[in-house]
């Protein structure tokens, strides 16, 4: 049922790319599946299209969906992270499953690197080289600027209602 | 003027600089109760909970409602089945594109009413219109591992922002390609877009898309995003960076 779903959100999304794409540059070159690291301010993370497409589709590989987990787990934020190298689990982004694994020296990210990468499926590889978008990727830290409007999760709007619907509990006879 | 009520489950917060603004701040909020009325799952007599009950034959369901479905229908079409109103027991629960809607319809009213300076934020969803005194608004993101402090500083220029999220309350989002699985990797996604109504659909649809959401948001001409995951890493678009200066 799952390998259904990614099937068919491969298909729409392939569809979705025939359309939507209108340039029909040829696939670059990016230069590998490494990451750039630089120290503090982030990480570029860029597209790594691999040799050796099969001509045809083929079924989505069968890689475990599990993450092996990090002996200890990274502590969030504000003091930075854990020394380590860190196995993310397997992402089915829509072009195939990707997982990387992040290195952390000094409580800073140094390298994140692609496990897996979809290299299986011509569109695929045409999808990553037009498309593979440039995302970047840092450690979140605490801002000191005073702001008009502060956005949170719409969760955050859960645990007001929580919280007043529990002051209502107590409220009631 | 700055004024926050409970509307809908969640504090609303509206400023629209100017003078005299009382009357438009109350009609504003006015508004987004008759939403709350009509929309409110939580609510046996409203609209929504009677569609719900089979109470309302076709032919009569108000215009507001029917736009609302024509708008998750049209969302649930755009996100490849990611955004559906339908939860797994089959109720429709229209929350999840009711709230940007709202919000955008209650930015119309206080323009109409013929102010250029404000900001509607619902719950961590914005909409925005011109300056605050001369400068650009500014938005902090939430550490979605302490509220007490913000981790991003954004200046949206008058585009909607909207942040959506599993924490503090647990996953209350679901993948609905995968019901059951666990939305736990990202913490949260912040979509900046054309407008909250805009921002607010493909932020739920991102959000449940897990890792791939941010790459969805890449791939939408239009709109950046800025996700958290659970160890505190963010991941944003490529045009993101445009909305970190004032």
């Amino acid at each position: 049922m799952k390998r259904l779903s990614v099937a068919i959100i491969f298909i729409g999304l392939s569809a979705f790319y025939i359309f939507s794409r209108t340039s029909s540059a040829a696939p670059s070159t990016a230069p590998s599946t490494q990451v750039g690291a630089t120290a503090n301010n982030g990480i570029t993370i860029l597209p790594s299209p691999s040799a050796g497409t099969p001509p045809t589709p083929t079924p989505t590989p069968t890689a475990p969906k599990a993450a092996s987990k990090p002996a200890p787990a990274p502590a969030p934020a504000k003091t930075g992270y854990k020394d380590g190298v860190y196995t993310g689990s397997v992402a089915d982004a829509y072009y195939g499953l990707v997982q990387v694994q992040a290195t952390i020296k000094n409580g800073l990210i140094t390298n994140v690197a692609f496990l897996s990468y979809p290299n299986d499926r011509s569109t695929s590889v045409y999808i990553n080289s037009q498309a593979m978008p440039m995302l970047t990727q840092e450690a979140i830290q605490a801002q000191s600027a005073n702001v008009d409007i502060i956005s949170g999760a719409s969760a955050t709007s859960g645990a007001f209602q929580q919280s007043l619907a529990s002051a209502l509990a107590l409220a009631k006879y | 003027m700055r004024e926050m009520r409970p509307i809908m489950g969640m504090p609303i917060e509206i400023e629209i600089v100017g003078e005299n603004v009382e009357e438009t701040l109350n009609a504003a909020f006015s508004y987004l109760v008759s939403v709350d009325e009509r929309f409110s799952t939580y609510k046996e007599g409203s609209e929504i909970s009677r569609v719900n009950r089979g109470e309302v034959v076709d032919g009569t369901i108000s215009t507001e409602m029917r736009e609302v479905f024509a708008l998750a229908e049209k969302t649930k079409k755009e996100t490849h089945g990611y955004f559906d109103i339908r939860r797994p027991d089959g109720l429709i629960d229209p929350s999840g594109i009711v709230k940007g809607w709202a919000i955008h319809n209650t930015a119309g009213l206080i323009r109409r009413a013929g102010y250029e300076n404000f900001f509607v934020n619902a719950g961590g969803d914005i909409a925005m219109s011109g300056k605050n005194a001369g400068k650009e608004w500014s938005v902090g993101i939430w550490n979605p591992f302490n509220t007490k402090e913000i981790v991003k500083v954004v200046y949206p220029q008058g585009k909607g922002v909207a942040t959506s999220g599993s924490y503090m309350r647990g996953a209350h989002i679901y993948n609905p390609l995968a019901p059951k699985e666990n939305l736990t990797d990202v913490v949260s996604i912040t979509v900046i877009g054309p407008d909250v109504l805009e921002a607010d659909r493909f932020a739920t649809a991102a959000f449940a898309m897990g890792r791939s959401g941010i790459v969805f948001i890449e791939n939408l001409p239009g709109f950046e995003g800025y996700m958290i995951d659970k160890s505190g890493v963010a991941t944003f678009t490529s045009g993101f960076s445009a909305y970190t200066k004032p």
